[in-house]
C-alpha cells in the first residue's frame, strides 16, 4: 500500500518552508542597499534603521520622507518584480522540461530570448514611441510571441507538432533572430551600450508599473501550468502513454506552450534575458523533491522567487553604489550549488 | 465488449501498411500474428485510435474516431511497448495515472481511485513495489506496471502490442497467464505476439496478417497450419499435438 497521506504531509512541509524562505529574503533584500541598514554609503545615522523598515511597511511611526520612499517605490516593487520574474521563468522552465522531456530545455529554447531581444534592439535603436508607452517592453514582448507564433507554423505537420520539430524549428528561428538582433548591434553606436546591457539582464528600472504589468499575466500563467501537473506527469511517460490514458496530447502541449511563452515573453519584457534561473532552478528542485509536477511546479516558483530576489540583492550591493547585472550574479553563484547538488546525488538518476 | 472492425485500411504516405481489414470479436482473447512489416502494430495503433484509419472501428455500435480521448480510455486500455521512463515517478502514481480518463480536468483523485490503483497493482501482483520508482524496475515489473495502469482503467477492452517482449519465459507465462484470466471478467483483450507457440497455448482466436491483409483468422487449429506458415513467413515448419491441450506446437525442422 502506497502511503498517499504521509506524502502530502511531507509535500506541505516543504512549500511551508519554501514559503518561510521566501519570505525572509524579502525582508532581508529590503535591508540590503546603499542607506543601509546593511549597506556602506552613507554615515551610520543617516541610515534606515530595521525598526524603521518596519514602521514604514505597516504604515505607522514616523520616520524621513526619503527612507519611505527608498523602501516603499524603490526596493519594495524592485524585490516584488524579482520575484514575479524568478517564479515565472521557473515555473515555465518546469514545463518545458516536462513537455520536451529533455534536460536541456528552458524558457528560451524555442527563441522567445532571441525574439524579445530583437524586438528590444528595435525599439532602442530607432528610439520608438507607442501612445507614449514603453516601446522597448512593447516590441519585445510583441516579437517574443511572434518567435513563438513562427516556430509553432513551422513545426506543425498534419495537425500535431512533435516536439523534435519544435525544438529544431526553436533554434532555427532564435538563430535567426540572434544574427538580426547582431546586425543591430553592428550599426547600432551610441545605442550599442543600452542593447547589451538590456541583453544581460537586470531590474535596475523596477517600478510599481512593471510589477502592476506583470503580476496578473504571470499569476495567471503559473496557476495554470500548476493546474496542469496530472498532465504533464502523465506526459513525462511518452506521447503514446499518455494518450492511452486519455490525454489529448496535442491540446495539453498546446496550452502548455501558450502559458509557458506567454509568462516568459512577459518576463523577458520587463527585464531583459536573465538566464539560468528558468533552466538550472527546476533541476535543482528535481534534485530535492523529485520528478512529480504537483509539487515540483509550486516548489520551484517559490525557489525562483527567492532565488532571484537574493542574487538581485547580491547584484546590487557587492560593489555599491554601483550594481552589475543580475544575470551574471545568477550564474555565478547558482552553478557551484548547482554542481554540489548533482556530485552528491550522482548516484541516483536523477533525470 | 463487442469490437468490431469494419474495413480499416491505413497507409503510410504511399505505403499502404493495411487494407480492407474486417473482423469482430467479443469476450476473448485473441492474438495478432504476421511476420515483421505486416501491419500488426498499425492495426493496433489503428483500434487504439491512435492513426485514424479509413474505415471504422466500432465499440459497442461507437465509432472510437468520433470520441475523445478520454471516452476511449475508458472502453479501451492500452499497453503499448514498454516505454522509456526516465523519470523517478513512483509506480504507485504510475497505475493511479490509468483513474485520469475517469477525472475531469481539475478533479482530484479520491480514495475509491486510490483503491482502484491498489486493486490493480494487486492483480497483477507488483503491490510490494508501490513506493518504488519505476525507474529501478526491471523490464518484467515495468511491464506489469503499465499492464496495472490499463486495468485501472478499468477498460472494457485490452489492447496490447507485444506485451512478452524482452521478457524471460517465466515472466512471458505469467503475463499471458493474467492476460487470459481477464477475459472471464467479461473484458476483450488484443495482443500483437511474435511467439507463435504462445498464441497458440494462450489465444482463443488467431488473426494472421500478411502483407497488410488478413491473411486467416479463426481458432488456433484453423490458423496454425504448415501451409499458412509457409506461405507467410516463408520457412517450412512441423507442428505437433500437445499432448494434453491438443493445441498445435510448431517444431522447427533441422
Amino acid at each position: 500500500m502506497f502511503d498517499h497521506r504521509k506524502r502530502l504531509i511531507k509535500w506541505i512541509t516543504i512549500i511551508f518552508s519554501l514559503l518561510v524562505l521566501l519570505i525572509f529574503s524579502i525582508f532581508m533584500s529590503l535591508m540590503i542597499g546603499v542607506m543601509g541598514p546593511i549597506g556602506k554609503g552613507v554615515p551610520d545615522k543617516e541610515k534606515i534603521g530595521m525598526e524603521e523598515i518596519f514602521q514604514i511597511l505597516i504604515g505607522k511611526g514616523s520616520y524621513p520622507s526619503t527612507h519611505k520612499s527608498i523602501i516603499l517605490d524603490i526596493r519594495l516593487p524592485r524585490i516584488l518584480l524579482a520575484g514575479i520574474i524568478g517564479a515565472a521563468l521557473a515555473t515555465a522552465g518546469c514545463a518545458m522540461q516536462g513537455i520536451f522531456r529533455n534536460p536541456m530545455a528552458s524558457p528560451y529554447i524555442l527563441g522567445i530570448s532571441s525574439g524579445a531581444a530583437f524586438g528590444a534592439a528595435l525599439a532602442i535603436v530607432i528610439g520608438l514611441n507607442i501612445f507614449g508607452l514603453n516601446s522597448v517592453q512593447i516590441l519585445a514582448f510583441s516579437f517574443a510571441l511572434l518567435d513563438i507564433f513562427i516556430v509553432y507554423n513551422i513545426a506543425k505537420y498534419k495537425g500535431a507538432v512533435p516536439t523534435e520539430n519544435l525544438l529544431l524549428a526553436g533554434i532555427a528561428v532564435g538563430y535567426f533572430f540572434s544574427a538580426l538582433v547582431s546586425f543591430i548591434k553592428y550599426i547600432a553606436g551610441e545605442e550599442l551600450r543600452t542593447i547589451v546591457f538590456w541583453l544581460m539582464g537586470g531590474l535596475w528600472n523596477a517600478s510599481w508599473e512593471k510589477v502592476y504589468m506583470t503580476f496578473p499575466l504571470a499569476v495567471l500563467g503559473i496557476f495554470i501550468l500548476f493546474l496542469f501537473s496530472r498532465e504533464l506527469n502523465i506526459m513525462l511517460t511518452g506521447e503514446i502513454s499518455a494518450m492511452s490514458v486519455g490525454i489529448n496530447v496535442e491540446q495539453t502541449k498546446k496550452i502548455i506552450l501558450i502559458f509557458s511563452t506567454l509568462i516568459t515573453a512577459i518576463s523577458v519584457s520587463v527585464a531583459g534575458i536573465i538566464g539560468f534561473v528558468g533552466l538550472i532552478i527546476p533541476h535543482i528542485m528535481r534534485l530535492l523533491v523529485g520528478s512529480d509536477h504537483r509539487i515540483l511546479i509550486p516548489s520551484s516558483c517559490l525557489m525562483g522567487a527567492t532565488f532571484l530576489i537574493l542574487t538581485d540583492a547580491l547584484a546590487r550591493s557587492i560593489i555599491q553604489p554601483s550594481e552589475i547585472p543580475v544575470g551574471i550574479i545568477t550564474s555565478l553563484f547558482g552553478v557551484p550549488f548547482f554542481i554540489y547538488l548533482l556530485r552528491r546525488k550522482k548516484t541516483v538518476r536523477w533525470w | 465488449m463487442k469490437i468490431k472492425v469494419k474495413n480499416v485500411s491505413f497507409s503510410y504516405g504511399s505505403i499502404k501498411a493495411l487494407e480492407n481489414v474486417s473482423f469482430e470479436i467479443e469476450n476473448e482473447f485473441v492474438g495478432i500474428i504476421g511476420p515483421n512489416g505486416s501491419g500488426k502494430t498499425t492495426l493496433l495503433n489503428c483500434m487504439a485510435g491512435f492513426l485514424k484509419s479509413d474505415g471504422c472501428i466500432l465499440i459497442n455500435g461507437k465509432d472510437i474516431n468520433k470520441l475523445d480521448r478520454k471516452k476511449v480510455a475508458r472502453e479501451i486500455g492500452i499497453v503499448p511497448q514498454i516505454p522509456n521512463i526516465s523519470f523517478p515517478l513512483t509506480v504507485f502514481d504510475i497505475v493511479l495515472m490509468g483513474r485520469n480518463p475517469h477525472k475531469k480536468m481539475l478533479e482530484f483523485m479520491n480514495e475509491k481511485d486510490i483503491k482502484i490503483a491498489n486493486d490493480a497493482m494487486e492483480a497483477v501482483g507488483i503491490e510490494h513495489l508501490a513506493d518504488r520508482t519505476i525507474t529501478e524496475l526491471s523490464g518484467g515489473e515495468l511491464q506489469k506496471v503499465i499492464i496495472a495502469r490499463a486495468l485501472a482503467q478499468q477498460p472494457n477492452i485490452l489492447l496490447l502490442d507485444e506485451p512478452t517482449a524482452h521478457l524471460d519465459i517465466h515472466h512471458q507465462i505469467e503475463i499471458l497467464s493474467l492476460i487470459k484470466s481477464l477475459i472471464g471478467k467479461g473484458i476483450t483483450a488484443i495482443a500483437v505476439l511474435h511467439d507463435l507457440n504462445l498464441a497458440s497455448c494462450f489465444c482463443d482466436k488467431i488473426i494472421l496478417l500478411n502483407k497488410g491483409k488478413i491473411f486467416a483468422i479463426g481458432n488456433v487449429k484453423e490458423v496454425i497450419t504448415p501451409d499458412n506458415i509457409y506461405t507467410v513467413y516463408g520457412i517450412r515448419v512441423d507442428i505437433l499435438q500437445h499432448p494434453k491441450s491438443k493445441k498445435p506446437v510448431i517444431i522447427f525442422p533441422e
